[in-house]
């Protein structure tokens, strides 16, 4: 192990600034985890493979000529029928039922997709360049590619957009009263059933958006979506559901702690960390609460 | 405590018969065979904790890997450096002699029993505090970090995986093997059997159901729930971690992600053998499991590189359609074989209500 992340100040800021782009990342995905967690309780193990789906359609627009920063508005229309679709085979039937039934259910379209994916994109790690150029900062010894600031950028605009739209629009208020309370809602003339729909086809758009940009800052491959699942989980049980501003502020906290490790540990840790520092939170919220002879809910 | 009914004697009989003859009738299929007898054993423990106590864990998958690691590693090491082993890769320089071979197997079985409940003990009071999803995601976690983290460990062939000491072969060719490891599992088997069906008939599953069915109230009844939780889990894993054990002599090599801490296929196979056949019985698992790897070997190879697409798709409908599994399915249809008495003028009365 060595420190120098620590004692070069330039490494730390470098380390810092990263975590936080990428921990904006890390807030959208849980944005999209917490409406469906909140509004038709259930966790979907599925989010990651989501996410990667979105991405390689940005990819697959790289490859046939168009620049992949456009997926960032085709993506999460593909995405929003793909989710509406997926609510109508499988979804709908777990909503009402015991939790687990859906996290089985959902682990089941996640190796589902995993496997199709691999079929439809082959299993090599690819990247979508999108030529942004980077930005020097501090004399030239932080370096910062633009297309993390862009998709730190893009997610946070998504996110403001998606809660004005939750606020003002006539969905948003139906999809608001349903997580309220499910059967008031329906007895109030609410269409629970569309509302289910559109929040998971919302939650696969976010997740849409979320992939174009990991595709140009990162890279896919039809394996790595269950840490984004993972993380989103942890960002949602960190900040609560229904707190935008504590889902942001965790996930750029674990954008940083990520980074962190990364340059403590060594890379080949990092997913193995990602899953440690789960299991470190759940355990300690569990005896926080127990103090008071509480569980997690 | 162990009386058969006349009925349960039958089954029991003619299935031990079964497994008996069935490596000398199917010579073919010993191997898949044994592999049945493993995976019947895993969903029978999983549904300890799963099923009786209502804690679904995806990382018992864990206690199954270091199980595997253990036995090898003791069974190299008692003899051999481990590191050169591991380094020496396929290359065979060291030979076990059949004498070491049986020796260092039985000692690796010993550690790859005992390790696995005390780290089960260990991290139990942390984890069995969470409920429901909280502890299912949790224990998920778990799995796919130890997976992780073997793969980064050199001693033991870091991602490149490790062989397992191969049978001696002075003492016979595949066949002998095939059947010392059959036998050696369905021994495992009926101990399992054996002791499952006796634990059943105590005061423990009552409290194990009764934490299922509401942990608050258990608690308020003066249930010290943590305890009997941690038991549970650990007994879990003591069998996870022998059939572990037994797995990675089987299979002959052993790899971090793919083999070891397979969460995506055999940490999940528990759960759905355990679902399919029925949670909280004693023969659902069983059945389950048999139908689950009867249906996986016959038609698996049908499904050429589309295996996952069926497994998810497979996940899916066993847990929408069939949550209750065969087992309760069966319960529904044909109540009189579970000894539940139906009133007749009671099932009308309710009918009209309807």
């Amino acid at each position: 192990m060595d420190f120098l992340v620590f004692q070069v100040p330039a490494l730390t800021a470098q380390a810092i600034l990263d975590g936080i782009l990428l921990g904006i990342l890390f807030a959208l995905i849980a944005y999209g985890m917490a409406l469906q967690w909140g509004v038709m309780n259930i966790i979907n193990i599925a989010q990651g493979e989501l996410v990667i789906m979105g991405g390689y359609i940005a990819y697959f627009m790289y490859m046939s000529g168009i620049h992949p920063a456009w997926g960032i508005f085709v993506s999460p229309i593909i995405m929003f029928f793909v989710g509406v679709f997926i609510y109508k085979l499988v979804i709908n039937k777990v909503v009402d039922r015991d939790m687990f039934i859906s996290i089985l259910a959902t682990f089941g379209i996640s190796i589902l997709m995993m496997q199709l994916m691999n079929f439809g994109f082959g299993s090599d790690v690819v990247v979508a360049q999108s030529d942004f150029g980077t930005t020097m900062l501090f004399n030239n010894s932080v370096t910062l590619p633009n297309s993390k600031i862009f998709s730190a950028v893009v997610s946070i605009v998504c996110a403001v957009l998606l809660t004005i739209y939750m606020k003002k629009s006539k969905l948003g208020r139906a999809i608001r009263a349903t997580a309220q309370n499910a059967r008031a809602a329906k007895i109030l003339g609410v269409d629970t059933e569309k509302v289910y729909a559109s929040t998971f086809g919302i939650n696969a758009a976010l997740c849409g958006v979320a992939g174009a940009l990991v595709a140009i800052t990162f890279t896919l491959h039809p394996y790595v979506g269950l840490p984004y699942t993972v993380r989103s989980f942890m960002i949602v049980i960190v900040a609560g559901l229904g707190n935008l501003p504590g889902v942001a502020m965790s996930g750029m906290g674990l954008g940083v702690f990520e980074e962190f490790a990364d340059y403590l540990l060594g890379t080949e840790f990092r997913i193995a960390t990602v899953f440690f520092l789960l299991v470190l939170i759940l355990v300690y919220r569990r005896f926080k609460l127990a103090k008071t002879r509480e569980y997690l809910k | 405590m162990l009386a058969f009914t006349k009925r349960e004697l039958y089954i029991c009989g003619a299935l031990l018969l079964f497994l008996l003859v069935a490596p000398f009738v199917f010579v073919n299929f010993k191997l898949q065979l044994a592999f049945m007898l493993i995976l019947i054993i895993l969903a029978m423990t999983w549904n300890i904790q799963g099923g009786e106590m209502g804690y679904n864990s995806f990382g018992n998958i864990m206690f199954f890997g270091v199980g595997m690691y253990l036995c090898a590693s003791m069974q190299i090491g008692l003899y051999f450096p481990l590191a050169e082993w591991t380094e020496s890769g396929g290359e065979k320089t060291f030979v076990h002699e059949p004498d070491q071979y049986f020796k260092g197997l039985a000692l690796g079985l010993a550690f790859a029993a005992m390790i696995p409940p005390i780290i089960a003990g260990l991290i139990g009071y942390g984890i069995l505090g969470l409920r429901g999803h909280y502890f299912a995601i949790c224990t998920l976690g778990i799995g796919i970090a130890s997976g992780e983290l073997a793969g980064g460990i050199e001693l033991i062939g870091a991602g490149q995986g490790m062989t397992a000491p191969p049978f001696p072969k002075g003492l016979g060719d595949l066949e002998t093997r095939g059947e010392f490891l059959y036998f050696l599992c369905l021994i495992l088997l009926v101990a399992t059997f054996t002791f499952i069906r006796w634990l059943y008939t105590t005061r423990f599953r009552l409290v194990l159901n009764a934490i299922r069915d509401n942990e608050d109230k258990a608690e308020a009844m003066g249930i010290e729930t943590m305890r009997y939780k941690i038991t549970g889990w650990m007994i879990s894993a003591f069998f996870c971690g022998l059939a572990g054990g037994l797995v990675g002599t089987m299979v002959g090599y052993i790899e971090p992600v793919e083999v070891a801490f397979d969460g995506r296929e055999m940490g999940v196979f528990m759960v759905l053998m355990t679902i399919l056949g029925g949670k909280g019985t004693l023969w659902g698992p069983i059945i389950g499991a048999s139908a689950f790897h009867i249906f996986k070997e016959s038609f698996w190879t049908l499904f050429l590189g589309w295996q996952y697409v069926a497994l998810g798709v497979l996940i899916i409908v066993i847990v929408i359609y069939f949550p209750e599994g065969l087992m309760g399915y069966l319960r529904e249809k044909k109540p009189e074989w579970f000894g539940e008495v139906i009133d007749e003028k009671d099932r009308k009365a309710q009918i009209s209500l309807d």
